[in-house]
Protein backbone atom coordinates (compact mmCIF):
# COMPACT_ATOMS: atom_id res chain seq x y z
CA UNK A 1 0.00 0.00 0.00
CA UNK A 2 2.80 2.39 0.94
CA UNK A 3 4.51 1.59 -2.32
CA UNK A 4 2.05 3.80 -4.16
CA UNK A 5 3.18 7.40 -4.03
CA UNK A 6 -0.14 8.86 -5.15
CA UNK A 7 -1.80 7.12 -2.22
CA UNK A 8 0.84 8.43 0.20
CA UNK A 9 0.40 11.95 -1.10
CA UNK A 10 -3.34 11.67 -0.54
CA UNK A 11 -2.96 10.62 3.11
CA UNK A 12 -0.39 13.37 3.66
CA UNK A 13 -2.69 16.06 2.35
CA UNK A 14 -5.55 14.64 4.39
CA UNK A 15 -3.45 14.70 7.57
CA UNK A 16 -2.62 18.35 6.96
CA UNK A 17 -6.21 19.34 6.15
CA UNK A 18 -7.95 17.51 9.00
CA UNK A 19 -6.92 20.01 11.72
CA UNK A 20 -8.04 22.92 9.55
CA UNK A 21 -11.40 21.29 8.86
CA UNK A 22 -12.22 20.30 12.43
CA UNK A 23 -10.59 23.14 14.29
CA UNK A 24 -10.76 26.03 11.88
CA UNK A 25 -10.93 28.72 14.54
CA UNK A 26 -7.68 27.87 16.25
CA UNK A 27 -4.85 30.35 16.03
CA UNK A 28 -2.28 28.12 14.33
CA UNK A 29 0.32 30.49 15.62
CA UNK A 30 4.03 29.99 15.36
CA UNK A 31 5.03 28.19 18.47
CA UNK A 32 8.16 29.92 19.64
CA UNK A 33 6.32 32.47 21.75
CA UNK A 34 4.56 29.72 23.66
CA UNK A 35 7.87 28.15 24.60
CA UNK A 36 9.03 31.46 26.00
CA UNK A 37 5.85 31.68 28.03
CA UNK A 38 6.25 28.28 29.64
CA UNK A 39 9.88 29.00 30.47
CA UNK A 40 9.00 32.26 32.19
CA UNK A 41 6.19 30.45 33.96
CA UNK A 42 8.58 27.84 35.30
CA UNK A 43 11.28 30.32 36.21
CA UNK A 44 9.97 33.85 36.61
CA UNK A 45 13.34 35.44 37.15
CA UNK A 46 14.85 34.08 33.93
CA UNK A 47 15.94 36.70 31.44
CA UNK A 48 17.23 35.76 27.99
CA UNK A 49 20.91 36.66 28.01
CA UNK A 50 21.45 36.86 24.28
CA UNK A 51 19.29 37.95 21.39
CA UNK A 52 19.37 37.09 17.71
CA UNK A 53 22.04 39.00 15.84
CA UNK A 54 19.58 39.62 13.02
CA UNK A 55 15.85 39.24 12.77
CA UNK A 56 13.68 39.52 9.67
CA UNK A 57 12.32 43.09 9.84
CA UNK A 58 8.73 41.96 9.21
CA UNK A 59 6.50 38.97 8.85
CA UNK A 60 6.56 39.51 5.09
CA UNK A 61 10.35 39.28 4.94
CA UNK A 62 10.29 36.26 7.18
CA UNK A 63 7.84 34.47 4.90
CA UNK A 64 10.01 35.46 1.93
CA UNK A 65 12.97 33.72 3.52
CA UNK A 66 10.89 30.68 4.43
CA UNK A 67 9.65 30.40 0.87
CA UNK A 68 13.22 30.73 -0.32
CA UNK A 69 14.25 27.86 1.93
CA UNK A 70 11.43 25.68 0.68
CA UNK A 71 11.91 26.63 -2.94
CA UNK A 72 15.65 26.01 -2.89
CA UNK A 73 15.14 22.55 -1.41
CA UNK A 74 12.20 21.70 -3.65
CA UNK A 75 14.12 22.96 -6.69
CA UNK A 76 16.97 20.59 -5.95
CA UNK A 77 14.60 17.68 -5.36
CA UNK A 78 12.87 18.44 -8.68
CA UNK A 79 16.23 18.56 -10.45
CA UNK A 80 17.21 15.26 -8.84
CA UNK A 81 13.98 13.53 -9.89
CA UNK A 82 14.26 14.80 -13.45
CA UNK A 83 17.91 13.84 -13.70
CA UNK A 84 17.35 10.32 -12.41
CA UNK A 85 14.34 9.72 -14.63
CA UNK A 86 16.36 10.88 -17.60
CA UNK A 87 19.31 8.73 -16.63
CA UNK A 88 17.11 5.67 -16.40
CA UNK A 89 15.32 6.20 -19.66
CA UNK A 90 15.83 3.23 -21.93
CA UNK A 91 17.20 0.75 -19.43
CA UNK A 92 19.95 1.67 -17.03
CA UNK A 93 22.17 3.53 -19.46
CA UNK A 94 24.38 6.06 -17.69
CA UNK A 95 24.59 9.56 -19.02
CA UNK A 96 28.24 10.09 -19.98
CA UNK A 97 29.97 12.44 -17.57
CA UNK B 1 -17.80 5.81 5.81
CA UNK B 2 -16.62 2.57 7.31
CA UNK B 3 -17.72 2.04 10.91
CA UNK B 4 -14.20 1.17 12.04
CA UNK B 5 -13.15 4.72 11.23
CA UNK B 6 -15.57 6.21 13.73
CA UNK B 7 -13.60 5.77 16.93
CA UNK B 8 -10.42 7.43 15.73
CA UNK B 9 -12.47 10.30 14.41
CA UNK B 10 -14.15 10.85 17.77
CA UNK B 11 -10.73 10.70 19.37
CA UNK B 12 -9.39 13.23 16.90
CA UNK B 13 -12.39 15.49 17.44
CA UNK B 14 -11.74 15.35 21.18
CA UNK B 15 -8.12 16.37 20.66
CA UNK B 16 -9.21 19.20 18.43
CA UNK B 17 -11.66 20.61 20.92
CA UNK B 18 -8.98 20.92 23.54
CA UNK B 19 -6.49 23.31 21.97
CA UNK B 20 -3.15 23.45 23.68
CA UNK B 21 -0.14 25.63 23.08
CA UNK B 22 2.59 24.07 21.02
CA UNK B 23 6.27 24.78 20.63
CA UNK B 24 8.56 25.23 17.73
CA UNK B 25 11.28 22.71 17.80
CA UNK B 26 13.99 25.27 18.22
CA UNK B 27 14.95 26.61 21.58
CA UNK B 28 14.91 30.36 21.17
CA UNK B 29 18.05 32.47 21.21
CA UNK B 30 19.08 33.26 24.77
CA UNK B 31 16.47 30.95 26.28
CA UNK B 32 18.97 28.42 27.54
CA UNK B 33 21.19 29.33 30.49
CA UNK B 34 24.79 29.87 29.39
CA UNK B 35 26.15 26.76 31.07
CA UNK B 36 23.61 24.58 29.30
CA UNK B 37 24.25 26.30 25.98
CA UNK B 38 27.97 25.53 26.32
CA UNK B 39 27.28 21.98 27.49
CA UNK B 40 25.16 21.11 24.45
CA UNK B 41 27.68 22.73 22.11
CA UNK B 42 30.41 20.52 23.57
CA UNK B 43 28.25 17.41 23.29
CA UNK B 44 27.36 18.13 19.68
CA UNK B 45 30.77 19.13 18.32
CA UNK B 46 32.34 15.63 18.17
CA UNK B 47 29.42 14.40 16.06
CA UNK B 48 29.91 17.26 13.63
CA UNK B 49 33.66 16.62 13.37
CA UNK B 50 33.18 12.91 12.70
CA UNK B 51 30.36 13.75 10.28
CA UNK B 52 32.50 16.17 8.28
CA UNK B 53 35.24 13.55 8.04
CA UNK B 54 32.72 10.96 6.83
CA UNK B 55 31.36 13.35 4.22
CA UNK B 56 34.80 14.13 2.82
CA UNK B 57 35.63 10.40 2.64
CA UNK B 58 32.31 9.69 0.99
CA UNK B 59 32.84 12.31 -1.70
CA UNK B 60 36.37 11.05 -2.29
CA UNK B 61 35.49 7.33 -2.48
CA UNK B 62 31.98 7.41 -3.93
CA UNK B 63 31.56 10.67 -5.79
CA UNK B 64 28.54 9.13 -7.55
CA UNK B 65 26.58 9.54 -4.31
CA UNK B 66 27.03 13.32 -4.26
CA UNK B 67 23.59 13.94 -5.77
CA UNK B 68 21.99 11.69 -3.14
CA UNK B 69 23.81 13.65 -0.46
CA UNK B 70 22.36 16.83 -1.94
CA UNK B 71 18.94 15.24 -1.95
CA UNK B 72 19.21 14.34 1.75
CA UNK B 73 20.11 17.92 2.61
CA UNK B 74 17.42 19.36 0.36
CA UNK B 75 14.80 17.10 1.91
CA UNK B 76 15.63 18.30 5.42
CA UNK B 77 15.72 21.87 4.10
CA UNK B 78 12.23 21.66 2.61
CA UNK B 79 10.62 19.77 5.46
CA UNK B 80 11.91 22.11 8.14
CA UNK B 81 10.49 25.05 6.19
CA UNK B 82 6.99 23.55 6.21
CA UNK B 83 5.03 24.82 9.15
CA UNK B 84 2.23 22.33 9.25
CA UNK B 85 -0.97 22.78 11.24
CA UNK B 86 -1.52 20.20 13.91
CA UNK B 87 -4.61 18.91 15.70
CA UNK B 88 -3.71 21.03 18.72
CA UNK B 89 -4.42 24.22 16.81
CA UNK B 90 -0.89 25.41 16.33
CA UNK B 91 1.91 24.82 13.89
CA UNK B 92 5.14 22.95 14.06
CA UNK B 93 7.42 21.48 11.44
CA UNK B 94 8.95 18.12 10.55
CA UNK B 95 12.72 17.68 10.64
CA UNK B 96 13.47 15.60 7.53
CA UNK B 97 16.57 13.93 8.95
CA UNK B 98 15.33 10.34 8.78
CA UNK B 99 15.72 9.88 5.04
CA UNK B 100 19.34 11.01 4.86
CA UNK B 101 20.22 8.94 7.91
CA UNK B 102 18.97 5.76 6.26
CA UNK B 103 21.08 6.58 3.20
CA UNK B 104 24.28 7.86 4.79
CA UNK B 105 24.18 7.06 8.50
CA UNK B 106 23.68 9.33 11.51
CA UNK B 107 27.00 11.22 11.47
CA UNK B 108 26.62 12.57 7.94
CA UNK B 109 23.09 13.70 8.73
CA UNK B 110 24.34 15.49 11.86
CA UNK B 111 26.25 17.86 9.60
CA UNK B 112 23.41 18.37 7.11
CA UNK B 113 20.84 18.90 9.86
CA UNK B 114 23.08 21.43 11.59
CA UNK B 115 23.47 23.39 8.37
CA UNK B 116 19.69 23.65 8.12
CA UNK B 117 19.52 24.87 11.72
CA UNK B 118 22.30 27.38 11.12
CA UNK B 119 20.39 28.82 8.16
CA UNK B 120 17.23 29.12 10.25
CA UNK B 121 18.97 30.78 13.17
CA UNK B 122 20.91 33.26 11.05
CA UNK B 123 18.28 34.28 8.51
CA UNK B 124 14.98 33.55 10.21
CA UNK B 125 15.81 34.13 13.88
CA UNK B 126 14.39 30.67 14.56
CA UNK B 127 16.51 29.12 17.22
CA UNK B 128 19.78 30.88 17.80
CA UNK B 129 23.54 30.69 17.81
CA UNK B 130 23.87 30.15 21.56
CA UNK B 131 21.16 27.49 21.46
CA UNK B 132 22.40 25.98 18.19
CA UNK B 133 24.38 23.33 20.07
CA UNK B 134 21.27 22.18 21.91
CA UNK B 135 19.02 22.40 18.86
CA UNK B 136 21.56 20.56 16.73
CA UNK B 137 21.82 17.87 19.38
CA UNK B 138 18.08 17.19 19.38
CA UNK B 139 17.42 17.45 15.64
CA UNK B 140 20.76 16.60 14.02
CA UNK B 141 22.31 14.15 16.50
CA UNK B 142 19.56 12.48 18.52
CA UNK B 143 17.08 12.42 15.61
CA UNK B 144 19.45 10.66 13.21
CA UNK B 145 20.66 8.19 15.84
CA UNK B 146 17.06 7.31 16.69
CA UNK B 147 16.31 6.90 12.99
CA UNK B 148 19.36 4.69 12.55
CA UNK B 149 18.55 2.51 15.55
CA UNK B 150 14.89 2.13 14.60
CA UNK B 151 15.72 1.35 10.97
CA UNK B 152 18.26 -1.35 11.86
CA UNK B 153 16.01 -2.75 14.56
CA UNK B 154 12.95 -2.86 12.31
CA UNK B 155 14.90 -4.70 9.65
CA UNK B 156 16.27 -7.15 12.19
CA UNK B 157 12.81 -8.14 13.37
CA UNK B 158 11.79 -8.65 9.76
CA UNK B 159 9.63 -5.63 8.96
CA UNK B 160 9.51 -4.68 5.29
CA UNK B 161 11.97 -2.10 3.98
CA UNK B 162 9.18 0.41 3.38
CA UNK B 163 7.76 0.09 6.87
CA UNK B 164 11.24 0.31 8.40
CA UNK B 165 11.78 3.61 6.55
CA UNK B 166 8.42 4.91 7.75
CA UNK B 167 9.05 4.01 11.38
CA UNK B 168 12.60 5.34 11.38
CA UNK B 169 11.62 8.73 9.95
CA UNK B 170 8.51 9.15 12.14
CA UNK B 171 10.14 8.14 15.39
CA UNK B 172 13.20 10.30 14.71
CA UNK B 173 10.87 13.25 14.22
CA UNK B 174 8.96 12.51 17.42
CA UNK B 175 12.17 11.73 19.31
CA UNK B 176 13.66 15.09 18.41
CA UNK B 177 10.85 16.84 20.24
CA UNK B 178 11.13 14.54 23.23
CA UNK B 179 14.82 15.39 23.48
CA UNK B 180 14.02 19.11 23.24
CA UNK B 181 11.58 18.64 26.13
CA UNK B 182 14.32 16.96 28.16
CA UNK B 183 16.75 19.76 27.37
CA UNK B 184 14.26 22.40 28.46
CA UNK B 185 13.29 20.42 31.56
CA UNK B 186 16.95 20.06 32.60
CA UNK B 187 17.48 23.80 32.28
CA UNK B 188 14.14 24.77 33.81
CA UNK B 189 13.15 22.27 36.48
CA UNK B 190 9.76 22.93 37.99
CA UNK B 191 9.75 24.20 41.56
CA UNK B 192 7.25 21.49 42.39
CA UNK B 193 8.32 18.11 41.10
CA UNK B 194 11.64 19.15 39.59
CA UNK B 195 12.98 18.06 36.25
CA UNK B 196 10.46 15.29 35.73
CA UNK B 197 7.44 17.53 36.27
CA UNK B 198 8.89 20.04 33.81
CA UNK B 199 9.56 17.30 31.31
CA UNK B 200 5.98 16.08 31.52
CA UNK B 201 4.79 19.65 30.93
CA UNK B 202 6.97 20.21 27.89
CA UNK B 203 6.57 16.71 26.47
CA UNK B 204 2.83 16.33 26.85
CA UNK B 205 2.43 19.37 24.66
CA UNK B 206 5.11 18.36 22.18
CA UNK B 207 3.95 14.80 21.73
CA UNK B 208 0.35 15.48 20.75
CA UNK B 209 1.27 18.30 18.40
CA UNK B 210 3.99 16.33 16.75
CA UNK B 211 2.30 12.95 16.26
CA UNK B 212 0.49 13.80 13.00
CA UNK B 213 3.57 15.66 11.74
CA UNK B 214 5.74 12.66 12.52
CA UNK B 215 3.38 10.53 10.44
CA UNK B 216 3.57 13.07 7.61
CA UNK B 217 7.35 12.98 7.76
CA UNK B 218 7.35 9.18 7.72
CA UNK B 219 5.08 9.14 4.68
CA UNK B 220 7.08 11.72 2.74
CA UNK B 221 10.30 9.83 3.48
CA UNK B 222 8.74 6.64 2.15
CA UNK B 223 7.64 8.54 -0.94
CA UNK B 224 11.15 9.69 -1.76
CA UNK B 225 12.57 6.28 -0.89
CA UNK B 226 10.09 4.65 -3.28
CA UNK B 227 11.53 6.84 -6.02
CA UNK B 228 15.10 5.97 -5.06
CA UNK B 229 14.37 2.24 -5.02
CA UNK B 230 13.08 2.62 -8.55
CA UNK B 231 15.77 4.85 -10.01
CA UNK B 232 18.83 4.63 -7.77
CA UNK B 233 19.25 0.93 -7.10
CA UNK B 234 22.98 1.05 -7.79
CA UNK B 235 23.64 3.84 -5.33
CA UNK B 236 21.43 2.21 -2.70
CA UNK B 237 23.40 -1.01 -3.02
CA UNK B 238 26.66 0.89 -2.89
CA UNK B 239 25.59 2.54 0.35
CA UNK B 240 24.37 -0.86 1.58
CA UNK B 241 20.85 0.46 2.09
CA UNK B 242 19.45 -2.30 -0.09
CA UNK B 243 20.71 -5.84 -0.29
CA UNK B 244 20.13 -8.35 -3.05
CA UNK B 245 16.98 -9.89 -1.61
CA UNK B 246 15.29 -6.54 -1.14
CA UNK B 247 16.12 -5.53 -4.65
CA UNK B 248 14.16 -8.47 -5.98
CA UNK B 249 10.94 -7.34 -4.29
Amino acid sequence: MLKNNAFILFITIALICIPLMFNGNAEYGGADGEAEELITELNESYKPWFSSIWEPPSGEIESLLFVLQGAAGAGFIGYFIGYMRGRNRGGNAEIPK
Amino acid sequence: MNISFKKPIYFLALLLLVPKPAFAMHIMEGFLPAEWAVFWWLVTLPFLIIGLKKISNLIKDHSETKLLLGLSGAFAFVLSALKIPSVTGSCSHPTGVGLGTILFGPFVMSVLGSIVLLFQSLLLAHGGLTTLGANAFSMAVAGPFIAYGVFKGAQKIGLTFTFAVFLAASLADLGTYVITSIQLALAFPSEVGGIFASFVKFASVFAITQIPLAIVEGLLSVMVMNFLVKYNVNELKLLQVLNKTQEAK
